[in-house]
C-alpha cells in the first residue's frame, strides 16, 4: 500500500482536522498543534516513521498566499521502509506553544532548543528549555522575518579593549 | 673623545637589542575559528617554513605566546573568549588580523558576526584575503618585524602613545540603503 493510503487511514480514524496534500513525491500532512502529539505518537507506533530526523520552523511574515504565521515542521522517517514524511503545524501568534516530543524521541531535545532559540515557539514539558546556538543573554529570536538582518546592535554591544588596559 | 672600540663589539641601543631579540622569535596564538585557520596550518607547515622568521612555534596556551593570529571571522559569542584570550597574554604581544572576516567581517554582515575585531582588541596588521595565501601572512610577518625593529621599545612604551589607544572606526552601525538604523 503506498505510503499516503497507509498513513491517511491509520491517522483520519483517530485525529480530525488533518490535511494531506502531495509534493514531489513527499507526503505532508498538517495536524493542529492540539493534535500534535498523538498524531506524531501514532506514526511512530502504528506507521513505522521511528526516526525523527529534523524539527524546523518557517516564518511566513508576508508570505504571498500564506494563511499562518508560523510553519513548525517535523520531518520523520522509517528506517525499515526508507520512506519519509513530513508533518506541518501552523501556528499563531500569541500562542506559539507546543507540546514537546521529548517523551517520544530523546533527539527532539536540541532540536526543540534550536527551535526555542531561532524563532521563539515554546516546547512545553521540554526537559531543559535554554537557549542552544545564541548566548543565555540574547533576547530576540533571530530567523523571524521581523528581525532586522544585521540585528539591533547586540554584536557591538562590547567593551573595548585598549593596549593600556589588557 | 673617541674611545677605541675592539674589532669585535658592537655599540646599539638598549631598545634596539630588545626589539631585535622579541621580533625574531614571535610565539604565535592561532585563533582559528573558521576557514582562514587552513591557510595558516598552512602557512605553518613544512611547505612555507615560518621557522625561516623565527615564528614557527604555535602554543595553544595564551600565557606563552606573543603573537594572536586572529584567523577566521568572531561572533558575538566567542568575543568575550577573544578578549580573554587576548588578557591572558603576556606583554609585549601583538596581534595579527587575517583575512577579510576577522578585519571586517567580510560578506557575513549579520547580526551575529563581529563586523571587525579591531573594534574590540588592537591590531597590528591587517592581511586581506579570503583567505589570504600563506606569502601573504609570511608578508605580514615580516612587516610586523620591522614595526616591532623600528618603533620598539624595552619597557614597551610604544603602546602608551595616544594615537595608539584610540578605536579605529566608529563604533556605530552605518545605516543600510533603505533601512534605519535600530539600536536596542
Ligand atoms: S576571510 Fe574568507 S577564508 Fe577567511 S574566514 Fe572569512 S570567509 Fe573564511
Amino acid at each position: 500500500m503506498p505510503i499516503r493510503e497507509a498513513v491517511s487511514e491509520v491517522l483520519r480514524a483517530r485525529i480530525e482536522g488533518l490535511e494531506f496534500s502531495e509534493f514531489r513525491g513527499r507526503t505532508r500532512v498538517v495536524v493542529p498543534a492540539g493534535r500534535l502529539l498523538d498524531a506524531l505518537r501514532l506514526l511512530r507506533d502504528e506507521c513505522g516513521f521511528d526516526f525523527l530526523a529534523d524539527i524546523t520552523c518557517v516564518d511566513y511574515l508576508n508570505y504571498r498566499g500564506a494563511r499562518d504565521r508560523f510553519g513548525l515542521v517535523y520531518q520523520l522517517a522509517s528506517l525499515a521502509s526508507n520512506e519519509r514524511l513530513v508533518l506541518r503545524v501552523p501556528l499563531n501568534e500569541p500562542d506559539l506553544v507546543v507540546p514537546s516530543a521529548t517523551g517520544l524521541w530523546e533527539a527532539a531535545n536540541w532540536l526543540e532548543r534550536e527551535v526555542w532559540d531561532m524563532f521563539g515557539i515554546r516546547f512545553e514539558g521540554h526537559p531543559d528549555p535554554r537557549r542552544i546556538l545564541l548566548p543565555e543573554e540574547f533576547t530576540a529570536h533571530p530567523l523571524r522575518k521581523d528581525y532586522p538582518l544585521q540585528g539591533r546592535g547586540e554584536r557591538h554591544n562590547f567593551p573595548v579593549l585598549r593596549r593600556r588596559d589588557a | 673623545m673617541a674611545i677605541e672600540l675592539p674589532e669585535n663589539v658592537v655599540v646599539s641601543k638598549l631598545d634596539e637589542l630588545a626589539s631585535w631579540c622579541r621580533k625574531n622569535s614571535l610565539w604565535p596564538m592561532p585563533f582559528a575559528t573558521a576557514c582562514c585557520g587552513i591557510e595558516l596550518m598552512a602557512t605553518g607547515a613544512s611547505r612555507h617554513d615560518l621557522a625561516r622568521f623565527g615564528a614557527e612555534v604555535f602554543r595553544f596556551s595564551p600565557r606563552q605566546c606573543d603573537l594572536m593570529i586572529v584567523a577566521g571571522r568572531v561572533v558575538m559569542k566567542m568575543l568575550p573568549v577573544l578578549q580573554r584570550i587576548w588578557q591572558q597574554m603576556h606583554e609585549p604581544k601583538w596581534c595579527i588580523s587575517m583575512g577579510a572576516c576577522a578585519s571586517t567581517g567580510g560578506v557575513f554582515d549579520t547580526y551575529c558576526v563581529v563586523q571587525g575585531i579591531d573594534r574590540f582588541i588592537p591590531v597590528d596588521m591587517y592581511v586581506p584575503g579570503c583567505p589570504p595565501r600563506p606569502e601573504q601572512l609570511i608578508q605580514a610577518i615580516i612587516d610586523l618585524q620591522d614595526k616591532i625593529q623600528r618603533e620598539g621599545t624595552l619597557t614597551g612604551a610604544e603602546f602608551e602613545l595616544s594615537q595608539r589607544q584610540q578605536p579605529k572606526r566608529a563604533l556605530l552601525e552605518l545605516p543600510i540603503l533603505g533601512q534605519t538604523p535600530q539600536y536596542r
